[in-house]
This record gives structure tokens, C-alpha cells and sequence, in this order.
């Protein structure tokens, strides 16, 4: 995906001509994100899930729910780690084998995200304090590859979290033990939401598609929270952001950030 | 990173902060440009309790060579913690948390070096953490931006770096250890002063957005202190005791 070629910067030559107009190469407006379509427990054996596309960006979260020893000196609170990974199947120039920078940071960007909004309740999900809690474990998958990863996994897991069940266990000679038929949901306590936004020139374009973010001189991932809070931001690419752009990508978050929310929710009160 | 102490107070009454400062105030901060002997540039920070040192090579022959550019120079960059520099030993290997830090601080300086003079190089540069209390990324590419300089390779700006964030529902200037583990957020910002553009930019801790607004201009102004002592210590270096 960062190998340049001579179609590349044509690309991106078009790209910028159109920004110069006020348009983009498919027409949306340049606060205007990609359909986002989200359908819920596409996984029945996870105990949550959700498979996101975003444009043709795809991606399938799966949220496994089991007993875990506490981190040390957190052993009141349970564990809640989000993972994100790039199949080979999603793009001729993925490899199989480690992950390499870009991945690395995808991961904890999706996960910083959902973890500094705090919207899973972790002081909920201690089982005996300092000796076993709850873990969520929310694992995204890439499938698929048009540009932005960062907000289709973010929505992924967001998505797959808020339709999970969670089984309950009590603490039983020393062990957790599952209490048969005793789901309940996760301890959601905000829905955040990422609004990824590039830079192209002078130009601000949100949920940039694959072309546009080969085409990026930089980016901006900012995630927000139900109350309108910003919780969570990762800049990155070879280029930097006035003190104006910075502010200005900040408010298109919370207000770009809303309407997703309510695609969220809608997808959640489906999922029931 | 340890140092947790539940019933410290962040922030008094008098508007002081647990270490002392008031909340505008960074910490102590020494850069010496130069130090090392075999690498091309070099730079060493004191930033607070960090000790951070950098070293720069380039620009020089791309090792791999499928890494090389026929039409820009490359930038790679290094960021790691000794096992000695935090209160826990710390595995060797590079961690996932340095990888990234790696990866931003790269894009950070990406700006503000003119790499496109030199294609087909690299230009390398290695950080190494000797003792860490917060706000190392931020110590560190303030160095790095120092030893490009001293290594004498071109460059559009330095960037200087500081954490911005918020304790005790106040923002804050130069988050310590203490600050970032028991705080409510922490904005590592990284800064070109006379470009006036932001390179590098991390959140994590709920703002509202009018609290979002104000820790971008208080690091931002934060950065052009640290950017000052930068060139001061350029000019130790190259022109005596820094009155030229």
C-alpha cells in the first residue's frame, strides 16, 4: 500500500486537481465519510462480533469473553484489549509473518481509542478481587482494503462490543465457575467513535478511500465520546497541521462522530 | 512504569503541582549538541529525570538496499528504552510501544528534513532512553531534532516537543510520570516554531473541546520555550558559549 508508482502520482495528481474544485474522485463532500454498513453477530461462536464495511474497506471484529488473572496491581479491575491484524487475503501487497510498523500502530490506535473513552466499565468485571476477572478480548480482521483502517476497525469493535453477551461466572473453590444461562451485556459505559481525516495539500477530506490515502501528505485520527469529548488522537504521515487545522479537525470529529454514533446504536438495537 | 501512589495530590490549592511546578512550568531541561565521536550528529537531553541520549549517521548507503528511493532520501528512526531505564527491568527487544513511538517520532521529523537533496540514502537515527520519567517521546525529538542539526544535514526547521495534558481538571504544561499515570489526560506535542506546523500530535485522557483547544496552545507555546534552548545549544556548540 506505500508502494509508489508511476500510476500513484497520477492518482494523486487527479486527486488534488479535484480538491482544488471543491470535489473528491467519488464525489462525496470532503467531511462527508464513505455508507458504512454494519452487521452484527455475523460470528455466533464469538461472544460478540460484527463485520463493518466502510466503502469497500472491510473488516470482521470478533469479542471473545473469558476468565483472566488481573494485571498486577489492577487486580480490581477486569481486562479489555483490542487487536487488529491485516489478512493476506485483503491486498496483493500484504505479507504473512510479523506485523510490521504500520499494523503495530493501527492496533493501538483502534485500541487507545476505545480504551481511553472508557466504554467498557472495567471495575464491573472482577470476579474475585486480585485473582480473576473478566477479560473482553475485541480481535479485528482486515479483509478487505480501500484506505482507513483505523475507523473501519474502531466501528468493528465498537459494533461488536455493544452486541455482545457476556456469560457470568462466580467464585467457587478457589476457580471461576460459568453460572449456565446467565448472559449479560457488557458494561458499556460511552460509544467512542474515530473520525480518521487526511491531509492533501491544504486540503482536510474525512474517511479517506484507498486512492486518497495513498495520496496523503498526513492524517488525523480523533476519537470522541458520547458526551462530545475528544478522548483520543493520533497524527501521523510526513507532513504536520496548523494550530487552525488541528482545531478545525477537532470540531469535524465530535460533529462527523455524532452521526456515526447513531448508526452504531441503530446497529445495536438490530442486533436485539 | 511504577511511581503509583493513590493519595498523592497533583495539584494544591495554591495551584502547585506535585513536583513543585507551577502549572505552566516545564521542567528542567539541559540539551548539550554534540558528545558522541563516531556518529555524524549527536545530542544528549536532560529533560526533568529523563536522560536521553541520539545519535545521527547519514546521509549514507541504504542497508537494505530495496529500502532505497531513486527519488528522495530516506528517514529511519530508532526509539529504545534500555532494561535499566525504568523502575521494572524492561525486556531488550523492541516492544509494540516503542515501535509506534518509533514510527511518530519519524513522521514528527519527516517535515523538517530536506531528505529529497540526498535520494537513494538513509539517514539514520538511533535514540536511546537511558533513564525515563515521562515524556520521553517528546525529550527524544527534541534531541533528535538537535543531533540532525549537529550531523549538519538539511533541515526546513527543528522540532521541539512537549507534553501538554490535564490533572485536577486543569491543564497543564510537561506531563511528569506521576502526572501521565494518575492524570486524566496527556498531548504530546511535537512543533516546527518558525514553520508553525504541528508534526506530531498524541491524546489520551477525555478533553472537552474547548480543553482539546487550549492543551494544543499551551503545548505549542511550550515548544517554543524548549526551541529556544535548542538553538542555545547549537550555538554552545558551534559559536563558544552561545553570545553569538
Amino acid at each position: 500500500m506505500t508502494s509508489t508508482s508511476v500510476i500513484d502520482e497520477l492518482k494523486k495528481s487527479q486527486i488534488l486537481e479535484l480538491l482544488e474544485q471543491g470535489k473528491r474522485v467519488d464525489g462525496r463532500a470532503l467531511d462527508e465519510p464513505r455508507e458504512i454498513s454494519i452487521e452484527t453477530n455475523a460470528i455466533p461462536k464469538a461472544n460478540g462480533s460484527a463485520r463493518v464495511r466502510l466503502g469497500e474497506t472491510e473488516v470482521i471484529c470478533g469479542v471473545k469473553i473469558q476468565p483472566d488473572r488481573p494485571f498486577p496491581d489492577m487486580g480490581d479491575k477486569g481486562i479489555f484489549i483490542c487487536t487488529a491484524e491485516l489478512l493476506p487475503l485483503s491486498h496483493p501487497t500484504v505479507e504473512t509473518g510479523p506485523p510490521g510498523p504500520d499494523v503495530i500502530e493501527l492496533a493501538r490506535v483502534v485500541d487507545r481509542g476505545i480504551r481511553e473513552s472508557h466504554m467498557i466499565d472495567v471495575s464491573q468485571l472482577v470476579i474475585e478481587p486480585n485473582k480473576s476477572v473478566v477479560g473482553v478480548f475485541a480481535d479485528n480482521v482486515v479483509v478487505d482494503y480501500d484506505g482507513n483502517l483505523f475507523d473501519a476497525c474502531s466501528y468493528a469493535a465498537t459494533a461488536a462490543l455493544l452486541s455482545s453477551k457476556s456469560p457470568k461466572w462466580n467464585w467457587v473453590d478457589d476457580a471461576p465457575t460459568l453460572v449456565e444461562g446467565e448472559d449479560m451485556p457488557v458494561p458499556i459505559a460511552t460509544i467512542p467513535v474515530s473520525v480518521t481525516m487526511g491531509k492533501i495539500g491544504s486540503h482536510i477530506i474525512v474517511d479517506p478511500n484507498g486512492d486518497e490515502w495513498a495520496s496523503m501528505d498526513a492524517r488525523i485520527t480523533i476519537t470522541s465520546d458520547s458526551n462530545g469529548n475528544i478522548c483520543a488522537l493520533q497524527k501521523g504521515g510526513s507532513d504536520g497541521f496548523t494550530l487552525e487545522e488541528i482545531n478545525r479537525c477537532g470540531d469535524i470529529s465530535v460533529k462527523v462522530g455524532a452521526t456515526i454514533r447513531e448508526k452504531l446504536k441503530a446497529a445495536q438495537q438490530g442486533s436485539q | 512504569m511504577g511511581g503509583r501512589d493513590a493519595t498523592m495530590v497533583l495539584l494544591d490549592e495554591n495551584g502547585i503541582r506535585c513536583d513543585g511546578r507551577k502549572v505552566d512550568e516545564p521542567r528542567r531541561i539541559m540539551i548539550k549538541a554534540g558528545g558522541l565521536k563516531n556518529a555524524d550528529g549527536s545530542a544528549y537531553i536532560e529533560f526533568g529525570d529523563n536522560k536521553i541520549l541520539v545519535g545521527v549517521f547519514g546521509p549514507r548507503d541504504v542497508h537494505p538496499k530495496h529500502m532505497s528511493n531513486t527519488d528522495t532520501g530516506i528517514l529511519r528512526v530508532r526509539y529504545h528504552m534500555e532494561p535499566f531505564s525504568v523502575g521494572e527491568r524492561k525486556n531488550p527487544a523492541p516492544s509494540r510501544r516503542e515501535i509506534e513511538i518509533s514510527k511518530v517520532i519519524k513522521e514528527a521529523l519527516e517535515p523538517a528534513v530536506m531528505l529529497d537533496k540526498f535520494p537513494r540514502t538513509a539517514v539514520d537515527v538511533f535514540i536511546e532512553v537511558l533513564q525515563a520519567d515521562g515524556g520521553t517521546r517528546c525529550a527524544a525529538l527534541t534531541a533528535a531534532s538537535v543531533a540532525l542539526a549537529d550531523a549538519g544535514i538539511p533541515m526546513r526547521d527543528m522540532v521541539a516537543a512537549i507534553a501538554a495534558g490535564k490533572v485536577a481538571d486543569t491543564v497543564i504544561l510537561d506531563v511528569n510520570n506521576e502526572e501521565d499515570q494518575a492524570g486524566q489526560a496527556d498531548m504530546p506535542i511535537g512543533y516546527m516554531p518558525s514553520l508553525e506546523k504541528i508534526t506530531l500530535l498524541q491524546l489520551d485522557g477525555v478533553l472537552t473541546p474547548e480543553e482539546y483547544k487550549k492543551c494544543v496552545q499551551v503545548g505549542v507555546d511550550g515548544c517554543k520555550i524548549v526551541y529556544e534552548l535548542q538553538k542555545k545549544a547549537l550555538q554552545e556548540k558551534y559559536f563558544g558559549n552561545g553570545d553569538n
